[in-house]
């Protein structure tokens, strides 16, 4: 009785079709598709009569087309003679090796600037906000030229170059710096660092489990220290020391020897780390704030020393609230390396514009590097999220 | 009796703390030198302070040059400010006609003015809808011209602060309602509505804003019917609305989703529609409660505006560029880039610590 009384209610307010929830959330999505989709087709159907009458074939055959134009700065072989592919891959390698170095130095910077906003000597702490404070606040593509131009203009030429740490030179040429000499040595010293690397884990599984067990403690992070410095130490010293450094020495008007990187790449990377590094610092900051000061005074009242309190009670807390943000920070430098086309730095951004300017392939060119920064956005965002979940609250 | 004589005893005077550890010598002591490692930090502060600031205090005001005929009677060991002096009108407002430049000035005015306001707490709401639109419109007369007896300009010539300031106040009132929609859209019940708005954004988001800058300039005439142009500066300004619009929408969600699920129910339960649910009950407390952000990202687009410089408008950034190529006048980049930075700088702390306060504002329910 009771269900088909149920059954008789509801028919009886079964709404209008047009009052339906159902119904008009059906015919809305499909009124939306459809406006997206003529929308879409509006624009490509200008485009193709567009490229029509410009007389430009669509697709990527330009790809396999000598480039004709020279690259200021490449990791992989490259002349002008080359495909445009080839010059994509150049800027591409280019822009990762920027962005990697980039988001090493940024981290490392950040980091120390966000601990030194927090410390409690008054002099650090206000230099660090002075710092964060200031970069933050100016526009990245002007701290680039502001570089570029110290680099370019007012740095000396190579006769008077400034040398502000001994065999560092920085002149307009760039900035040089000595690089040890390949030795057969240190082939061996990596090999012992990756043995060390491993012996360091098993060490620390050792010493998890006794402590585990026992209660009692072992040093072991300072046991994997030794042991994977250690070991390429000693096999540096069984070689007798090999250690040879290639000097930039100044010949006649320009340097030879040691590495260079050049003013528009000392600038990228320079502006990249400086402005990054700001918002690293805050992020930083923030997430060791974030942790309650009641969890540090019961590290105290378990009596762990400042250095444990911090990197068994605050650190792995705090991570939890920096990591999250920390992604997206490396995701806007990889992006902001784009801004190299402003100083000429040929990174991929830079390559399509030439690219796009000698072919007018406007519209490969940009769905190439749009597909190239996605598939960066996608690759970091993973990486992190991996890192994130190792760090992530486990909660029943 | 030997009550009477302690009674008799004349009170100690008093005394002032030990000097180790309140003045001066006390702050120091305890902010300074508290342990060996904090001493070493502050020494080396110290070093690295009297290394970087006197030279920079000498060559930016002792050995400075303030006035001077051409550059090369500028220079020196010291910074030109005589070449900011002599450009300051068109690092300012660039190519705008030399005898209108009064009408830039007071959009910047203008401008400044509407941001202000809009930082008075006691004028959210209804006053400050009819601000904007009013001073948007003014801006709009002031710089077009052709009514009211003002010559007309055409936008190719808009440049400097104006034009770095109309692109970022511009492009985030549009962007706003854009923002809001699509934030809606990526929480929609509807399948389609979600999907496209999701693709959208991570799409925009995913890619450097040169790239849609870029977009703007060379796709966007391909997209449109042959003989239709739109200008320049229009073309960057909808680029910058569109990818303004998708970080926007990101905060906008964030807010979205903090609004508990019993507003939401108490809106059905008074039997509100969608659309008035959302504008009475959802939006009013979610965007209250991203303010702060907003005006992060507020932030983050006026600094942005400086990347038009690659599609060839005129921006504060590229008016000082230009006024650098004077051959009269070779090598005062830093001077200039300094100059600039300033203005940059001026704009952006002010926001940045007017953002910080509310944000303290809005937390202070929730502090230990």
């Amino acid at each position: 009785m009771a269900s088909e009384t149920a059954a008789i209610v509801v028919r009886a307010h079964r709404p209008a079709p047009w009052r339906d929830t159902r119904l008009r959330g059906i015919a809305l999505q499909i009124i939306f598709v459809a406006v997206i989709a003529a929308i879409i087709g509006f624009l490509a159907y200008n485009t193709t009569v567009n490229l029509r009458r410009q007389n430009i074939a669509t697709g990527f055959g330009f790809l396999e087309r000598e480039a004709a134009f020279g690259i200021g700065e490449s990791l992989i072989p490259y002349s002008p003679a080359d495909t445009y592919a080839r010059a994509f891959l150049v800027g591409l390698t280019n822009t990762l090796y920027v962005s990697a170095i980039g988001i090493v130095l940024a981290t490392i910077l950040g980091t120390l600037m966000g601990l030194a906003r927090l410390s409690r000597n008054w002099l650090v702490a206000k230099l660090a906000g002075v710092y964060v404070e200031t970069f933050r606040n100016i526009p990245l593509a002007l701290q680039l030229l502001f570089w570029w131009a110290l680099l370019r203009q007012v740095a000396p030429g190579p006769r008077e170059a400034w040398e502000p740490l001994p065999g560092v030179f920085v002149s307009n040429r760039g900035i040089l710096f000595p690089v040890p000499l390949g030795q057969p040595a240190h082939l061996w010293m990596a090999v012992a660092f990756v043995i060390g690397l491993a012996l360091a884990y098993v060490v620390h599984r050792w010493a998890r489990q006794r402590q585990a067990e026992t209660g009692w403690q072992f040093p072991a992070g300072w046991a994997g220290l030794g042991l994977a410095l250690g070991l390429p130490l000693a096999v540096f010293l069984a070689y007798g020391a090999p250690l040879e450094l290639d000097w930039p020495v100044l010949r006649g008007f320009n340097f030879a020897g040691g590495t260079a990187f050049s003013p528009e790449f000392g600038a990228l990377l320079i502006g990249l780390v400086v402005y990054t590094g700001t918002f690293i610092a805050e992020i930083v900051r923030a997430g060791i704030l974030a942790v309650s000061w009641g969890q540090s005074e019961a590290a105290m009242a378990l009596g762990l020393r400042p250095g444990q309190r911090m990197r068994l009670v605050v650190l792995p807390q705090a991570l939890r609230v920096i990591i999250p943000p920390m992604t997206s920070e490396y995701l806007s430098l990889t992006k902001n390396s784009s801004l190299a086309v402003i100083i000429g730095y040929p990174d991929l951004v830079s390559i399509a514009n030439t690219t796009m300017n000698q072919t007018g392939q406007a519209v490969e060119g940009i769905a190439m590097i749009m597909a190239v920064y996605l598939a960066i956005s996608l690759l970091i965002s993973l990486c992190m999220n991996l890192y994130n979940r190792a760090v992530a609250l486990v909660e029943r | 009796m030997a009550d009477i004589d302690i009674a008799q005893e004349i009170p100690i005077a008093a005394q002032r703390p030990p000097a180790a550890s309140s003045g001066i010598i006390g702050w120091l002591k305890a902010n300074l030198f508290n342990s060996v490692f904090n001493t070493i930090l502050t020494i080396l502060a110290a070093y690295f302070l009297a290394v970087t600031v006197p030279p920079l205090i000498r060559w930016a005001f002792i050995d400075a040059v303030w006035s001077a005929p051409n550059g090369q009677a500028c220079r020196g060991a010291g910074a030109c400010w005589a070449f900011i002096g002599e450009k300051l009108r068109f690092i300012l407002f660039g190519r705008f006609p030399y005898a209108e430049q009064w009408r830039p000035l007071l959009v910047v005015m203008i401008i400044i003015g509407l941001i202000l306001a809009s930082c008075d707490r006691r004028l959210w709401g209804k006053r400050l809808m009819l601000l904007w639109p009013t001073g948007v419109v003014l801006v709009g007369i002031l710089m077009w011209g052709g009514v009211f007896g003002l010559t007309y300009v055409d936008t190719e010539l808009w440049s400097g602060l104006p034009l770095t300031l109309i692109l970022a106040v511009i492009g985030m009132v549009f962007a706003f309602p854009l923002a809001i929609l699509l934030a809606l859209g990526r929480r929609s019940r509807l399948p389609a509505v979600r999907v496209v708005s999701v693709a959208y954004i991570e799409l925009v988001r995913g890619v450097p804003l040169i790239t849609v800058l870029f977009m703007a300039s060379v796709m966007l005439p391909l997209f449109l019917p042959s003989g239709f142009t739109i200008d320049k500066l229009l073309r960057a300004q909808v680029a910058f609305i569109l990818f303004a619009a998708a970080y926007l929408a990101e905060v906008i969600r964030g807010g979205l989703q903090s609004i508990p699920k019993g507003q939401i129910e108490a809106a059905d339960a008074l039997g509100l529609g969608y659309w008035r649910r959302i504008r009475l009950i959802v939006l009013p407390q979610a965007l209250a409660m991203v303010i702060p952000p907003l005006v992060n990202n507020f932030i983050g687009a006026f600094k942005n505006t400086s990347l038009v410089l690659i599609i060839g408008l005129f921006d504060l950034l590229n008016t000082a560029n230009t006024a650098l190529t004077d051959s009269n006048w070779q090598g005062f980049a830093t001077e200039t880039y300094v100059f600039i930075a300033a203005i940059y700088f001026c704009f952006c702390f002010f926001m940045s610590r007017y953002s910080q306060m509310l944000e303290r504002e809005f937390n202070r329910g929730h502090r230990r």
